[in-house]
């Protein structure tokens, strides 16, 4: 087998806090293969935003070991292994978003002409040519979540971390969305993190489903899903997705405590 | 233009009141005057001799505006618009005060919160002292200041520029603490997994998020430089500017000097707040944060 692209060995997170130590981590255990998209699942407080931190090196696991590219998450942030998009696009309100998506080609300290290149490159990739020139307010919801995945991708990172990205969108931009990011994906051979609160956006994307129980946050169950990588909207009324989202809501709910 | 109406009608109100107040704190200056001369007045003699009083207990609105056209414009038209005796000296003077400080007011402000932002020794230590300087009363400290400046031989128009940056530092320091620290943990997050540099952050994040706080504190700045610029003046023997205007009408009782300097001083402060809000407005606009 290929060498993952992130590899977790018994990870443990705690966080001291005023009024004692919580356990966000506990033996967390994971390979995610290159070209894969693995989905992150599971209630609030199961630890998979925080997982994805640790990806980043925004936390620092206090045990275990987990390695990115072969290299500590702080190596791999300084070699630009990853490209993070959050739930909200954190779009600046005072550059077009031309000017956004160079921002982190200007901090890494890319030469301008390279700059303004790989900017049209990923405006087209998420299908924003021609809105280069707006503002971030004269655009939707969907249409700033897509610059901003843009600005993620604008650096060549290989892994591209997502934490619930498409969270705060209606339904059907979501789906259609959910739709652009496979084709995306199929595209570029990123590999993808990818937490969500959505069964069915979960079981749509992923090669492989995590799903994560809370208090302390582990790790439940691993799916590998057996859909073929071309999906179109409509597979997930097939039995197949169904018997997956069937098995995503066993593992949430044999993780849950309903205290 | 919907707000005209409004607007004048408020200021209608106020021109009425002012003329009634003008004629009852008037009419016993006038009573006495009569009954000396044993003259009896119609109430029309008692009204019109009220309103045209030279040293009125307060002057009407038209005495005001009166004084204030001949110590301006009517000097700017026969060519000694910089005369002493001209308002527009004396504005002037009381001007370049009011913008020195401003100036060193406003950089003092952004620095500290600049170094409160970042030091955190600073965010500790710097804020309650800041605090307690506006505690004390600008009048108490604005002669010691000039005393002691006086004394290492800085006259004129530095010891008033520092009384006016004490004043105006403060609510910029306020303003940009707040305007620097506007960015939220998401934002800090996204320029640390680009592995950005604090300069970095300082100057693509925080300093164009402050932008909007800025312009905000810097016109509260303002109209605080020009009191700071005034109260400096008081103290140093009444020789020039509106601070002068004002001590010495109130010397030699000139109310209508005293109400024509105050309406200048409104008037530059008005102006002076207006060009700031100018600045904002093409500001933001530029930077496309003006919808």
């Amino acid at each position: 087998m290929k060498t993952p692209v992130i590899k977790a060995e018994n990870v443990d997170l705690v966080f001291q806090t005023g009024d004692g130590s919580v356990q966000a981590l506990s033996d967390v255990s994971l390979d995610v293969g290159r070209g894969e998209f693995v989905s992150f699942i599971g209630p609030s407080g199961c630890g998979k935003t925080t997982f994805l931190r640790c990806v980043a090196a925004l936390e620092h696991p206090t045990g275990g070991s987990l390695s990115v590219n072969g290299m500590s998450p702080d190596n791999a942030r300084k070699e630009r292994s990853y490209g993070y998009v959050f739930q909200a696009a954190g779009l600046y309100p005072w550059r077009t978003i031309a000017r956004n998506i160079r921002l982190p080609l200007e901090i890494m300290g890319y030469p301008k002409a390279e700059q303004a290149a790989r900017v049209q490159k990923v405006l087209e990739l998420v299908d924003l040519a021609g809105f280069g020139n707006k503002f971030p307010w004269q655009l939707s919801g969907g249409m700033q979540q897509r610059a901003s995945i843009a600005r993620a991708l604008a650096f060549d990172a290989d892994i591209l971390l997502m934490d619930e990205p498409f969270g705060a969108l209606d339904e059907i931009v979501r789906d259609h969305l959910n739709e652009q990011l496979l084709a995306l994906w199929a595209r570029t051979g990123k590999t993808c993190l990818f937490v969500t609160h959505s069964i069915p956006e979960a079981v749509y994307l992923s090669t492989k489903i995590v799903v994560m129980s809370p208090r302390p946050g582990r790790i439940a169950d691993v799916i590998d899903s057996p859909l073929p990588k071309e999906r179109p909207l409509d597979i997930r009324d097939t039995p197949e997705f169904l018997e997956i989202a069937h098995r995503v809501r066993e593992g949430l709910r044999a993780g849950h405590a309903y205290d | 233009m919907r707000s005209v109406l409004p607007i004048l009608t408020v200021v209608l109100a106020i021109l009425a009141l002012w003329y009634g107040a003008a004629v009852a704190l008037n009419a016993r200056w006038t009573l006495d005057q009569a009954a000396r001369a044993g003259q009896e007045l119609t109430l029309g003699q008692i009204v019109s001799d009220t309103l045209q009083q030279e040293r009125p207990k307060l002057p009407a609105p038209h005495q005001v505006g009166a004084e204030l056209w001949k110590t301006t414009g009517a000097m700017a038209l026969e060519g000694r618009a910089f005369s002493k005796r001209s308002l527009i000296y004396h504005g002037w003077v009381t001007l370049s005060a009011t913008l020195l400080g401003f100036a060193i007011g406003a950089g003092a402000g952004i620095l500290l919160a600049v170094g409160i932002v970042h030091n955190r020794a600073m965010d500790r230590s710097v804020m309650p002292w800041a605090i307690a300087s506006q505690t004390i009363p600008i009048l108490a400290i604005a002669p010691m200041i000039i005393v002691v400046l006086n004394s290492i031989g800085i006259t004129g128009l530095v010891p008033k520029a520092i009384i006016s940056a004490y004043l105006s530092f403060f609510p910029v320091a306020v303003g940009m603490v707040k305007g620097l620290r506007s960015p939220d943990a998401m934002d800090l997050d996204l320029m640390k997994t680009w592995g950005a540099r604090a300069g970095q952050v300082f100057w693509k994040l925080r300093w164009p998020s402050s932008m909007p706080y800025l312009f905000t504190s810097l016109k509260v700045a303002m109209a605080a430089s020009l009191v700071g610029a005034i109260v400096g003046e008081l103290p140093t023997g009444a020789i020039r500017g509106l601070g002068a205007r004002l001590l010495a009408g109130s010397y030699y009782g000139q109310t209508v000097q005293i109400w024509s300097a105050l309406f200048g001083a409104a008037i530059l402060a008005a102006l002076l707040v207006g060009l700031v809000g100018l600045a904002q407005r093409i500001t933001l606009k530029r930077m496309g944060m003006a919808r």
